[in-house]
């Protein structure tokens, strides 16, 4: 927030380094609705698209790193499929304040993305990335798996469309997460760390807390307001255990329960790991605005 | 004049014509993509759905389909994505699915997704003693097999 501002008033020797947002043009993108998102959807929309545009990001750095070319493949099919979600999630949210998916990816600083902690770990090695995307996919599929049940017609069609789609994540993961843990001894060493590193941060997304939503009863909560729109995350942990429960006994695993991160994602409060990563997602789009290929 | 509803089936099978870029035997009719053609005074309005939420394809198809209705004489073309409701493989036609066979993919079953894996047949052989070599292939539509009879790869466009 104080970056923007001071390069908006201070002289920038840099001539791309200064933007001005009203100079610049996006396209309108995706998924239409006629209907305006209301200040409470858009919050919950961009949880979820923040989620799915950070996850996206993370795991396009796999292409050309990933140990065999079909998880190069595997991988960044994924991430495109995340990306889908997270167009036609951010559209919808802008559609509250006139913004559209452009603005809200490339033109909103760290503090102001919803997504949760889990979201943003690091790649790490391999049994680290498929365990985020363990807990991720089989996260997101109960999720959408609800949400398809929606009143709101946009939510419960992007829900419809996701959830096959991650019904394929989830399937990847699980192949993974056998083949890692009843491997070799060193894959399944990586695959324990990994699970100790990663499961901290599974708790924040069952969490129902929410940020105050500016132009919403303060005294409200969210999802109370959302009632029928959202599905209320703290319901989605027994489903999301049961989920689990089958793969983690067929690998041998026990989900660590040592310690809980501090999560705060929905409140804009992120860990050292999400700066870097927008700076990478948004140093085009700035520094060239308007661009395009 | 040319009546609406004339300059209607005239708009769509002008649409209907435009081929998928990444599998181009198929139309986006033949893909079940095309969803609606409406002709008003206000110019034509085209509503596709993509295959999978992120398919880059769609960029390209919306490209087409105005391009193919300009050429065809239409003006103030416009197009609208639409997610509902969700497109599966269901949606492909018999014709589509030959297409994609003698094209070199093999179709996916009408099933939908299924846990019980049934065998993908090898379109380049018709063996059915064929493995998955990966879940998710060239394009987000596809998986790669490879055919044990006649050792040959293929793309085998997996069930939604």
């Amino acid at each position: 927030m104080t970056d923007t501002e001071e390069s908006s008033t201070g002289q920038n020797p840099d001539e791309h380094g200064r933007v001005e947002l009203s100079a610049v043009l996006l396209s309108d993108e995706f998924v239409a609705s006629d209907t305006p998102a209301s200040p409470l959807v858009a919050e919950y929309a961009l949880w979820l698209g923040d989620d799915a545009l950070v996850l996206a990001q993370r795991l396009g750095d796999w292409i050309t790193r990933a140990p065999e070319l079909e998880e190069d493949v595997a991988l960044a099919n994924i991430a495109l499929d995340l990306l889908g979600h997270a167009r036609s999630l951010l559209r919808y949210a802008g559609s509250a304040s006139g913004r559209t998916e452009d603005d809200l990816a490339y033109w909103r600083d760290e503090g102001d993305f919803r997504s949760a902690h889990l979201f943003e770990q690091p790649n790490g090695d391999f049994a680290h990335t498929i365990v985020r995307q363990f807990a991720a996919s089989h996260y997101l599929y109960v999720l959408y798996d609800r949400l398809r049940a929606s009143t709101d017609p946009v939510l419960a069609g992007v829900a419809a469309k996701a959830v096959k789609e991650v019904d394929y994540h989830r399937d990847h993961a699980d192949q993974w997460m056998l083949r890692l843990a009843l491997g070799t001894d060193e894959s399944r060493r990586r695959t324990l760390l990994a699970l100790e590193d990663i499961w901290p941060y599974v708790d924040e997304l069952f969490s129902d807390d929410s940020a105050p939503i500016a132009g919403a009863d303060a005294s409200e909560p969210l999802f109370d307001a959302l009632e029928g729109i959202a599905v209320r995350p703290s319901t989605l942990r027994e489903p999301f255990d049961a989920d689990i429960a089958p793969v983690l006994a067929e690998a041998g695993l026990e989900p660590p329960t040592a310690f809980h991160a501090a999560g705060g994602g929905r409140r804009g409060r992120h860990s050292e790991h999400l700066a870097p990563l927008l700076a990478e997602l948004q140093v085009l789009a700035r520094q060239h605005p308007g661009a395009s290929w | 004049m040319v009546t609406h509803h004339a300059d209607a089936a005239r708009a769509w099978s002008a649409a209907a014509a435009v081929v998928d870029p990444e599998v181009p035997v198929l139309t986006i009719d033949d893909l079940g993509v095309l969803r609606e053609v409406t002709v008003g005074d206000d110019g034509v309005e085209v509503v596709i759905t993509p295959t999978y939420s992120g398919c880059p394809a769609m960029d390209a198809i919306r490209e087409d389909v105005v391009r193919a209705l300009t050429s065809a004489g239409f003006s103030e073309v416009r197009v609208r994505l639409t997610l509902s409701p969700a497109w599966t493989t269901d949606w492909i036609s018999a014709a589509g699915r030959t297409a994609l066979k003698e094209y070199g993919i093999a179709p996916p079953s009408a099933a939908g997704p299924v846990s019980l894996r049934l065998s993908v047949k090898c379109p380049h052989c018709g063996s059915l003693d064929t493995r998955e070599v990966a879940h998710f292939g060239s394009t987000s539509c596809k998986a790669l097999f490879v055919c044990r009879a006649c050792g040959e790869p293929f793309d085998h466009f997996k069930a939604l």
